[in-house]
């Protein structure tokens, strides 16, 4: 590479997550008009659209910015378009489906940026993968181009991979190859547990950087079918109204818009309606609250339909996703996330009981809980130390209680906070009002946390947090609905710690300084093995192993040095590899 | 009705405002009264002519008079300081001194005044059956004042743990007094609080050597960034004085009758004659001094180096010494074994802040034996007493693999083996000493193998009742 990098450590431009489909530059997003529950998603890469200067973005490769859109593409098909029952994959361009994430903008990405580059695309795949599974939106890869690194990648995520077979089209890793560097975002970990290709074969695969077409791919399952070049349109849409017949959409009427969120960044910190979170620079922190619904279940689904993205499981969640998308790209120095909630436990539970009882029967309360599930899942591989801090006022209740679950520790106040001088007031006030400085904190646990919301592993968070003992999480399951005060909680092992009043503030502040004084990158590693503990499943294995080794090769100069393969790529020159092994 | 602990503790913490410290002797105080009932000093007293302390200030700051030992009013003190102290060293020099403790140090710290509170409640277990032997009242007063200030230097390291570490420092105060010098299952963390003091040459010895080593600790932790332990050890530090004052005037006593004895009947070898002989009081000295450097840890030691980077722990007078404080590019002399002789060997110095405070020790132990040979002058005898090279009868450190002789000179086991009993306080040394022991209440009259105090306690004659029997 000649030129230098696009950013910097310091300079990686602040990244934006609002997209809308009349500002889409990569992508095209159709409904098929004579087939409305098959969507067309056409990747259609403008070169000069790099999120940041310094590279174009040739032959339809990608950069962060494009996946932002196909992150947004995702959502929308599950929201706004329900009757959307198969998605096709496919491009705008002949010959060429995706070359994969573009070279140079990795070359000269700092550490950081291509970590959370690669996290957010993993992230996406998993949502496609996601939808597939869980919302009756199949989706199909209709490769008419080659696919490399990256663009076979995103067709491993769908359902169904379809390959033109053209003489030269070709499915490809050549990550290894010609870069030195792994297929991270899922490649190598879906080829043989998803595709079920023979490992010895794999390696083959993984190493060859033409990779394989025609009949040899589909024999060794790289691809479903070669279709010839003439019936192509013709099978691909029958592949597609094939899918969308076979999906288990759910009913309930007409999608809802997803409006852009209202949102006040400042210096200090990030505001939405319901989520507020506010920067201590100083300290390393950032303290995030989250607001439970401000009334109780809706009267119906009709007014759920009709509140839309105002409906607050919906609008809580998606300011949290993008709060977590936005803290993770934008404020690396913020290694400690403090998670709080407030608001009224009784509501936050009719809320949840009134989803619960229709989320079999409706998409768009199916819908809410699946994204209520991908967003803490987010929160499960971020890499900072999450702690929650249980007060009076909180509702850490059910689906909200995943919040305390997912982070490293729980601290619950024991007691009321002491406002006025030993004036206990013990009220068994389980309606009081929230907020209210005399009311005891208290969680609820509900059928949310055993099971609605797998983690990455495929357990609940109590299951990995009592793995091996499901005889307590037996016994946890017997006290589901009944409100448990901090003493309790920590004999139930459900928070770290109890302090009462005179406590809190000593222990909290400790701890977090402690926190801030170690080692970010052990804390990240720690907090990594910590979380998952339990059985892995390809979703937690493309986390813990691919990602994970990636990221070491990312910082190796044989990838990233001055003679690493990534610098050398496109120069006609050959990296200078240290051969040791390590 | 609930206790005033505020007026039955003289503190100037404002103990009645708060309430962590208020739960803190509430929850301990019964414990620590329980502790001393059983593990403080066995002789049955009705009273003591005790000092209490009861202010911090320059004038007045204790109080004298007789008081039933259970009921002392151990306070919470902290020295006065002005309001713009700042880190004097290390890599946050010059920035304001902290009033909490950061979390990023709080285990360091806490495990600091772990081990400062552990020795102060060791001493008194270890000198616990001292009274039954003492050789005036006036000394077993003097016993008593420093077990009962060992026991008010516990509070004060309680105080902070209580009031500064959270539910974690409360746990750890309450271990201090679950563990004891020489329980074989819950013994005292360092290994030299865990032996009987068994008569009172060696509590003597132990109040000079040993109390001493706890003075120069003190100082380093005086230095800390973090305030409160910094102004509570400066107020320990005071009282100290009287402990160190015992031992040395308790040898100054010792080495009087020792000369009298020996013109008296114009031989050293006055152990017949019911004192203790020269060279067995040298034996002590070498004994009690060596285990004391014991205690400085490893001459070379990178946990004394990031004490003294983060600001947790300086050097003696940090402030007094006229170098950057910073120490990261300084080097310091450092005696070692090295291919059968000793040698000094330069080390980088932030890694030789052990040694630099023991060789400070080292100074102030001289002054001793300089007053204790004026004593021998002034009776007319060449012998002299002598602090034995560091290197002597050490069990850690750079000397520990080895055999240094008092002298300096390195051999090997066998020689060692041999010389042991010349150096140290062989089993017969300590027999007899031991067997000297035999108290005496009776006011104004002492035992024959030490010499009356030149003055009594606050004003008070030699004569006075210091000590009323139960």
């Amino acid at each position: 590479m000649t030129e230098s990098g696009p950013t910097t450590d310091a300079g990686s431009p602040a990244v934006d997550f609002d997209r809308d489909p009349s500002t889409y530059r990569h992508w095209q997003l159709e409904i098929d008009s004579e087939n409305p529950a098959v969507a067309y998603v056409r990747l259609d890469v403008d070169e000069e659209g790099g999120l940041v200067d310094g590279y174009e973005l040739k032959m339809n490769s990608y950069d962060l910015g494009v996946d932002i859109e196909l992150y947004d593409i995702t959502q929308r098909l599950r929201f706004t378009h329900p009757g959307v029952r198969a998605v096709v994959l496919t491009s705008a361009r002949d010959r060429n489906f995706c070359a994969g994430a573009n070279i140079r903008m990795l070359a000269g990405s700092p550490h950081p940026w291509k970590v959370n580059f690669c996290k957010f695309t993993n992230e996406t795949r998993n949502g496609i993968e996601d939808a597939t599974e869980h919302s009756g939106q199949t989706w199909v890869a209709a490769l008419n181009g080659t696919a490399a690194g990256g663009g076979y990648e995103m067709a491993l995520a769908c359902e169904t991979i379809l390959l033109i077979d053209d003489n030269s089209s070709t499915v490809a890793l050549p990550e290894v190859p010609l870069l030195g560097v792994l297929p991270g975002t899922g490649g190598l970990t879906r080829v043989t547990d998803k595709r079920r290709v023979r490992k010895d074969r794999a390696d083959v695969f993984a190493t060859k950087s033409e990779g394989f077409g025609g009949k040899q791919a589909v024999d060794w399952r790289l691809v479903d079918e070669v279709i010839p070049k003439r019936r192509w349109d013709e099978t691909v849409r029958e592949r597609a109204a094939d899918a969308a017949r076979a999906s288990t959409r759910l009913p309930g009427g007409a999608g809802i818009e997803l409006p852009p969120l209202q949102r006040t960044e400042t210096g200090e910190g990030i505001t939405y309606p319901h989520v507020r979170a506010s920067f201590d620079r100083a300290a390393g922190l950032v303290e995030i609250t989250i607001d439970g619904p401000d009334g109780g279940a809706p009267s119906s689904m009709e007014q759920v339909h009709e509140l839309g993205a105002d409906f607050w499981p919906l609008a809580v969640t998606r300011e949290l996703d993008d709060l977590i998308l936005r803290l993770r790209s934008n404020e690396l120095e913020l290694g400690t996330w403090v998670i709080r909630t407030r608001g009224d436990v009784g509501n936050a539970l009719a809320v949840e009981t009134f989803l619960e009882e229709h989320s079999s029967s409706d998409w768009l309360a199916s819908e809410i809980r699946h994204y209520v599930k991908r967003t803490l899942k987010r929160l499960d591989v971020t890499s900072r130390s999450l702690i929650a801090l249980i007060e009076p006022g909180s509702c850490f209740a059910g689906a909200l209680l995943e919040l305390a679950l997912a982070c490293d520790r729980q601290y619950m106040l024991d007691g009321p906070f002491d406002d006025s001088t030993d004036d206990t007031g013990d009220t068994d006030d389980t309606d009081g009002t929230a907020g209210s400085g005399q009311e005891e904190a208290r969680i609820v646990l509900t059928a949310a946390n055993f099971g609605t919301f797998p983690m990455g592993n495929g357990v609940t968070r109590l299951g990995s947090r009592f793995h091996g003992d499901d005889d307590h999480v037996a016994k946890l399951r017997q006290e589901a609905g009944r409100r448990i005060e901090a003493r309790e909680a920590l004999e139930l092992g459900l928070v770290t710690d109890a302090p009462d009043d005179i406590d809190w503030d000593d222990e909290v502040r400790i701890m977090l300084e402690e926190r801030a004084s170690l080692s970010p990158d052990a804390l990240t590693g720690m907090e990594a093995n910590h979380r998952f503990v339990g059985p892995e499943t390809m979703e937690s294995r493309i986390f813990s192993r691919l990602t994970a080794w990636q990221n070491w090769i990312f910082v190796r100069p044989n990838a990233s040095g001055p003679e690493g393969a990534l610098r050398k790529y496109g120069t006609g020159r050959r990296a200078d590899f240290d051969r040791r092994r390590v | 009705m609930s206790i005033d602990y505020s007026e039955k503790i003289p503190n100037n913490v404002d103990l009645a405002g708060d309430r962590k410290l208020q739960r803190a002797l509430e929850s301990w105080q019964p414990n620590f009264i329980n502790w001393w009932k059983t593990m403080g000093p066995a002789v049955p007293t009705q009273d003591v002519y005790l000092r209490t302390a009861v202010d911090v200030g320059k004038e007045g700051w204790a109080q004298f008079g007789h008081v039933a030992m259970e009921e002392y009013r151990w306070g919470v003190f902290l020295s006065e300081r002005g309001d713009d102290r700042r880190i004097a060293f290390g890599e946050n020099k010059g920035e304001p001194v902290w009033q909490q403790v950061p979390g990023e140090h709080r285990a360091d710290l806490q495990r600091l005044i772990v081990i400062q509170g552990d020795t102060e409640p060791a001493s008194v277990e270890q000198q616990r059956r001292l009274g039954e032997t003492a050789p005036s009242l006036y000394d077993l007063r003097n016993l008593f004042q420093v077990n009962v200030e060992e026991g008010r230097h516990l509070w004060a390291m309680v105080y902070l743990l209580h009031a500064y570490f959270g539910r974690n420092g409360r746990e750890e105060a309450e271990a201090l007094l679950q563990r004891n010098s020489g329980d074989l299952d819950s013994p005292r963390i360092l290994g030299a609080f865990n032996e009987e003091t068994p008569d009172w040459l060696s509590f003597y010895m132990f109040t000079y050597f040993t109390d001493r080593d706890g003075k120069y600790q003190l100082g380093t932790l005086k230095e800390s960034a973090f305030d409160p332990l910094s102004r509570t050890c400066e107020f320990m530090l005071k009282e100290e004085a009287h402990h160190m004052f015992v031992g040395t005037t308790g040898i100054d006593r010792v080495i009087q009758r020792t000369c009298e004895l020996m013109r008296e009947h114009d031989t050293a070898d006055i152990a017949p004659h019911g004192g203790v002989p020269l060279h067995v009081i040298q034996k002590y000295i070498n004994f009690h001094y060596s285990v004391s450097l014991d205690l400085f840890g490893s001459e070379q030691s990178t946990n004394a180096a990031n004490y003294f980077t983060a600001g947790l722990k300086g050097r003696w007078q940090e402030e007094r010494r006229s170098d950057d404080h910073l120490l990261t590019e300084d080097g310091y002399g450092m005696e070692q074994v090295r291919d059968g002789s000793v040698i000094t060997d330069e080390v980088p110095a932030l890694l030789a802040l052990n040694l630099d405070l023991r060789n400070e020790y080292v100074k102030d132990c001289q002054s001793g034996v300089k007053r204790w040979n004026r004593i021998l002058e002034k009776n007319g005898f060449d012998e002299r007493v002598y602090l034995p090279h560091v290197g002597f009868n050490r069990d850690v450190g750079l000397f520990s693999t080895h055999h240094i002789t008092p002298k300096g000179d390195l051999v090997g086991p066998d020689v060692w083996e041999a010389r042991r009993d010349d150096w140290l306080p062989s089993e017969a040394d300590r027999t007899f000493v031991q067997n000297l022991m035999r108290p005496v209440y009776e006011p104004g009259k002492i035992a024959g193998w030490i010499a009356p105090p030149s003055n009594g306690i606050n004003g008070k004659p030699f004569e006075y009742e210091y000590v009323h029997f139960a």
